[in-house]
């Protein structure tokens, strides 16, 4: 080859890496865009926000601002007119009310959460330490499970705290989240992977069941439990309808589900609701990326 | 993906010993117990409530309830839209999933910084969002705003027929990041002596693609498309935050169906809706595995 051929290659393949990474950086862009807007408007002041977005709020009354000004269109900005913490200081201060939905929030996700690992855990080491026919079968009943949608297993979970008297008690939600089947299958198939040479050998020096358990198989799938806990939470910060059916009283709603309905009044204060809400998943991303990553790598392919 | 792994933990069950067996049954039985008390047991009243004309009178109806449900208006519209809603969003979420993976399998800078992007949206819950969302697509809103300039007449996004395409961008926001963290982990399975071979031997990126990586990642389409599949029956959430109870006819989703039958206590309906929906998933699920299965073989 001459060497003009190479050079020209060489170029060729420089001005395609460029435009890849345009592109790539302008997705990227689109992807953040939402979560962008959504913090850079909580930083507006409540008069700003009811100029730019007063005409979606349909019951809005035009009269009662008579010095405010509205504007027929509605107008995305990304930079406030004025950085204010106006919005903090009256979710956090003055109305308890979104609090309260946040604690709710967090008193039906961490109970499920702790009590799903704590639950599948145990099961998943049963599952991958012993294997038999009946096994298997049970296994792939899990699986099955976990791919059911709220449609259906939302019928079965609402007979039972119908029975149980547990309907709108947080129990309703709590109880069949504890035992949803998602983290018995993750686990499992991790802790299949642990060679058995180690628990031999754990054997030998006379560990017990419950030794083996606790220092070899925990210990070993650490970095799995934190990737499952992440993904539960998430996956249950976020929930809508579990809420919906079990709980009539809208007072024990989580915040996922009452942010949009102070969409609808107070536009003012929702961006900074809406930020308070992903702070917790936000932090967990920015120090547990690697384990999201994990994770979700292990939930590729249905079988062990 | 998927591998046979030789060091597992295996034994067969004659062989346990009698603490071994004991040790068995306490580690999983409170999961079982669980399994068994909110999920499958109440499932078989679900069967029997199908079954039944009402729970006072109790009598064995067999498939009226079904025959009636399959009759009924709104069952009709939620499936259809839930149906078309799949058919649309599966597809381009599985393609637009696989050109990010590829893209960032390539020699571009800021790989890190670009799949912390495209995975933010999984992180941030949807109510959190869903404010930016209706701004957007409002009948005076900012895509409005855009198309006007070209000349377009406004949408009305939310309350008319195009109500499909807004849940659509939603959803692919949603879940472009977790398929593509699963198609870059089949990518980087791939031997790097079979793509060095090829390249020696001439071939195009394009041929590559094509005629060896397709191959190789078969399996992972395959998976992706299904959880994508099932992804798309929560669709129902969006919707909800986006316009509440009771939507356009378009964005009439099963979920909704289940939610006002379920306020209406009509347990027949919404037993018999609940198994359709359980025997659909079923067939799905079946397929998926004898797809798994066929093309676990080829590739190993």
């Amino acid at each position: 080859m001459r060497p003009g051929s190479i050079k020209r290659q060489k170029i060729k393949q420089k001005t395609v890496t460029v435009i890849l990474t345009v592109c790539a950086i302008f997705c990227a862009a689109v992807f953040l865009f939402p979560t962008v807007m959504t913090i850079a408007n909580s930083f507006m002041t409540q008069k700003e926000i009811n100029a730019n977005y007063g005409t979606m709020i349909s019951n809005f009354d035009r009269d009662e601002g008579k010095k405010t000004y509205i504007s027929d269109k509605l107008n995305l900005k990304l930079i406030p007119d004025k950085v204010s913490a106006e919005q903090y200081k009256t979710v956090l201060f003055k109305s308890s009310d979104y609090l309260m939905k946040f604690w709710n929030s967090v008193i039906l996700v961490v109970p499920i959460v702790l009590f799903q690992i704590v639950v599948a855990s145990l099961a998943a080491y049963s599952f991958a330490r012993y294997r038999g026919k009946l096994k298997e079968m049970l296994f792939f009943l899990y699986v099955i499970l976990m791919l059911m949608p709220y449609q259906v297993t939302l019928v079965p979970n609402y007979l039972v705290a119908d029975k149980l008297g547990l309907l709108d008690t947080r129990l309703a939600i709590i109880l069949p989240g504890i035992f949803a089947p998602f983290s018995v299958f993750l686990l499992a198939k991790v802790m299949r992977r642990i060679p058995k040479s180690y628990i031999e050998a754990a054997k030998l020096d006379g560990a017990g069941e419950i030794q083996i358990f606790t220092q070899i198989c925990l210990p070993l799938s650490r970095s799995a439990i934190f990737s499952v806990t992440l993904l539960l939470f998430i996956d249950y910060w976020n929930m809508v309808e579990q809420p919906l059916i079990m709980l009539s009283d809208s007072d024990y709603h989580p915040l996922s589900v009452f942010l949009s309905k102070i969409n609808s009044g107070d536009v003012g204060l929702a961006f900074a609701v809406a930020v308070i809400y992903m702070i917790p998943t936000l932090l967990m991303f920015l120090y547990g990326e690697d384990y999201l990553v994990e994770g979700i790598t292990y939930s590729g392919g249905i079988k062990g | 993906m998927k591998k046979k792994n030789k060091t597992v933990l295996r034994k067969r069950s004659g062989t346990l010993k009698r603490s071994e067996r004991i040790t068995e049954l306490t580690f999983i039985s409170p999961s079982i117990i669980g399994v068994l008390l909110f999920f499958i047991l109440p499932f078989f009243v679900v069967i029997y409530y199908s079954l039944i004309d009402n729970p006072i009178n109790a009598e064995f109806v067999f498939l009226e309830n079904f025959s009636k449900i399959f009759r009924n208006e709104a069952f009709q519209l939620a499936s259809k839209n839930t149906v078309l809603f799949s058919v649309i969003a599966v597809p381009l979420v599985v393609v637009l999933s696989l050109l990010l993976a590829l893209l960032l399998d390539t020699k571009i800078p800021f790989k890190t910084q670009l799949r912390a992007s495209f995975l933010c949206p999984l992180m941030v819950p949807t109510a959190s969002v869903v404010l930016i969302w209706q701004v957007l697509f409002h009948k005076s809103g900012t895509i409005n705003q855009l198309t006007e300039i070209v000349g377009a007449q406004p949408v009305d996004w939310l309350k008319s027929g195009s109500g499909m395409v807004v849940v659509i961008v939603m959803f692919l926001w949603k879940n472009l990041g977790y398929n593509m963290i699963l198609f870059l982990a089949a990518l980087s399975n791939i031997p790097g002596d079979v793509m060095e071979v090829a390249t020696l031997e001439g071939a195009g990126p394009v041929y590559k693609f094509f005629h060896l990586k397709l191959r190789y990642l078969s399996p992972a389409i395959l998976f992706v498309t299904i959880l994508s599949l099932i992804n798309s029956f929560k669709i129902f959430r969006e919707v909800y935050l986006l316009t509440g109870d009771y939507p356009f006819d378009s964005l009439y989703m099963l979920q909704h169906f289940m939610n006002n039958t379920f306020n209406m206590l009509e347990y027949q309906k919404l037993s018999s809706a609940a198994i359709i929906m359980a025997l659909v998933m079923v067939v799905i699920i079946g397929i998926m595995f004898i797809v798994e299965y066929w093309f676990g073989k080829d590739v190993e």
